[in-house]
């Protein structure tokens, strides 16, 4: 017996048997009633779904190849998203454009345990680098089918999508420009100066410091603090406001994001280039090396690796960040998730958490392939 | 010397931080030149003591319920019975990380409401993970010879967790707790965004406001927290390693 197995098929079971599979409520704001797996998706398609379910989480029981047990969580998952996105065709009555279907707990319990048990066959099966991005790039084209295909429409998320696509849009826009562009500017900024740190040493312990104490200030408060500043600029500095730069909106978000950003790119160049073999940068020297030389022939490929996961860090960090934004007026996905806590929508929070947390994922898979790859050519 | 002075500085920032929570009106001119319009330098809706206490409270809290379950956890996967356990728990952790703490704060409160409890949700989980990370890092990293040793001088697999596995990897597991301590006190200010009573209700009174004097002393407050409770757990840390001879 398998005893993750036994953990997912206890999660399944409570799932399918106590709760509910999805939501459904009259209009957007109301508290919903839940619907079971069985009264959600029409006969005869739910006693299929239950079937295969069922039959999956009896597998994960049984010690089985690693192959089938990937192959049979994702088949799971797979089904669950049709399942849902069916349930919403199915109890939303003809016609009717307020009734709201969201995904329940169960559906939720029954995601995260097929989830464990694709994640745990992943991780013993250790793909390499190229596949992992490939497998990501399957997701996300599989993802964007079913978005394309229409069969989840009916579900509350999308129809709180449908209603603002054109500004959702642009606020992806303006998250992705807030999360990279910060990681950019710290990147150009941030490499040079852990160069100096590492050469410098009394240097090192200053600029580390204060860049230590700035992720001490919560983000709201520098987001907040940094309107003043930028504010002055856009008015005393002569073109300053023609370049983009205000005290309210995307300036002081991209600012704040920014200085987050430097401390692990800064350290990890730091640590990165301390790392480099001392009979290394010799040899180099032996050769006749120049110092510039040596700094971009020798160090800085060996310290590559770890200067790139300064980067993973950041660019998982703003992408989640960068939801802060909209609370002063920097868009972002962040828009979507205060005004739904504003207005108590879940659905609207759905609508800028879902795509935030998706991105970070997709980021981190993205960035840890690209690190082992350079790990195994080092 | 050198020692003095920092302590010194140490005692004399803990003294003004104590000072402004006590007598907040004391420092209003001093925070008035970012008022307009007249507004009010200090905040006002509010004692800002009571804020702060409320703020260390569900850090604490969230901190000591992460580093059980933490600590328990990372104790568990690194027994024989639990090894199966060690790589999927390694992922899942990593996972974890990539979850932004306004999506998990806002996730949170469909499932049990506005309030504490989202924030102290968000705390916990985010908590968990440095602490669950440095743990492992801590027993993974003990040397054979000292746990062949224990096993030799007759240690049961409990007495060498307790005597030997543990208090060799404190230091470690501090580190892991410190870093959630810091990371928890910043993130505590988001949960005013649900209603939870941190000192990020004074922040999002300034920005709300336009009063740049709330958002700076609710920040200043949060960061001089932060850095003192780093600090001294730092301390803390260097002295137990300095115990266990290393």
């Amino acid at each position: 017996m398998d005893k993750l197995g036994v953990v997912i098929t206890a999660l399944a079971a409570y799932a399918l048997l106590i709760s509910p599979f999805a939501t459904f409520r009259a209009n957007r704001i109301v508290p919903g009633d839940p619907v079971g797996l069985l009264n959600a998706v029409a006969t005869p398609v739910n006693g299929l779904v239950l079937a295969l379910l069922i039959a999956i989480a009896l597998l994960a029981l049984v010690k089985t190849s690693v192959i089938a047990r990937l192959v049979a969580s994702v088949v799971a998952i797979v089904a669950l998203c049709l399942a849902i996105g069916l349930a919403a065709q199915h109890l939303t009555p003809e016609g009717n454009s307020y009734a709201r279907v969201a995904p329940a707990s169960g559906f939720w319990l029954l995601l995260f345990a097929f989830a464990l048990m694709a994640t745990d066959a992943l991780t013993r099966l250790q793909p390499p680098p190229g596949v992992r991005i490939l497998a990501l790039l399957v997701t996300a084209l599989g993802i964007a089918a079913l978005l394309k295909s229409g069969s989840w429409d009916g579900l509350s998320i999308l129809k709180e999508y449908s209603t603002r696509a054109a500004s959702f849009w642009r606020e992806v826009g303006t998250h992705v420009t807030l999360a990279l562009g910060s990681l950019a500017a710290a990147t150009v900024i941030g490499l040079p100066l852990g160069l100096l740190c590492h050469r410098i040493r009394p240097l090192r312990a200053a600029v580390l410091n204060s860049l230590n104490i700035i992720q001490t200030i919560p983000s709201i408060a520098l987001f907040g603090l940094l309107i003043a500043p930028l504010g002055w600029i856009a008015t005393h500095v002569p073109g300053a406001s023609a370049v983009g730069i205000a005290g309210i909106g995307a300036a002081p978000a991209f600012v704040a994001l920014f200085l987050y950003s430097l401390l692990p790119v800064v350290a990890n160049t730091v640590t990165g280039l301390a790392g480099v073999p001392q009979a290394a940068v010799d040899a180099a020297r032996g050769v006749g090396m120049t110092l510039w030389q040596r700094l971009t022939k020798i160090e800085l490929p060996l310290a590559f690796p770890v200067i790139l996961t300064g980067i993973r860090i950041v660019l998982v960090q703003n992408i989640g960040l960068a939801t802060i934004a909209a609370l002063i007026g920097g868009g972002g996905l962040g828009v979507f998730v205060f005004q739904g806590v504003g207005q108590t929508a879940m659905d609207l929070v759905l609508l800028g958490a879902v795509p935030t947390v998706a991105m970070a994922f997709a980021a981190a898979v993205l960035l840890d392939a690209i690190i082992d790859k350079v790990r195994m050519q080092a | 010397m050198k020692l003095w002075w920092s302590l010194g500085l140490r005692i004399i920032v803990f003294g003004l931080l104590l000072a402004f929570l006590l007598q907040p009106y004391w420092f209003a001119p001093l925070l008035k030149p970012l008022t307009q319009n007249n507004a009010p330098a200090i905040y006002n809706q509010g004692s800002l003591l009571s804020l702060t206490l409320s703020h260390l409270q569900i850090v604490l809290i969230a901190t000591v319920a992460a580093t059980v379950l933490g600590v328990t956890l990372a104790i568990l996967v690194t027994r024989k019975f639990g090894a199966e356990f060690l790589a999927l728990s390694r992922s899942l952790v990593n996972i974890g990380q990539t979850f932004p703490p306004v999506a998990v704060l806002a996730l949170a409160v469909p499932a049990v409401g506005f309030g504490e409890k989202p924030t102290l949700i968000a705390l916990f989980l985010y908590g968990l993970l440095p602490i669950f990370e440095n743990t492992l890092t801590g027993l993974t990293t003990l040397q054979p010879s000292v746990i062949e040793a224990a096993r030799g001088a007759g240690m049961t697999g409990w007495q060498r967790l307790l005597k030997v596995e543990l208090p060799l990897a404190f230091p470690v597991i501090l580190g892991g707790i410190r870093l959630s301590m810091v990371i928890s006190l910043a993130t505590a200010t988001i949960g005013s965004t649900v209603a939870a009573k941190t000192l990020g209700e004074v922040i999002i009174a300034g920005l709300l406001s336009n009063n740049l004097a709330f958002v700076l002393q609710g920040g200043l407050i949060v960061a001089v927290l932060a850095v003192l409770i780093y600090d001294s757990l730092s301390a803390l840390e260097r002295l137990m390693a300095r115990r266990m001879g290393a």
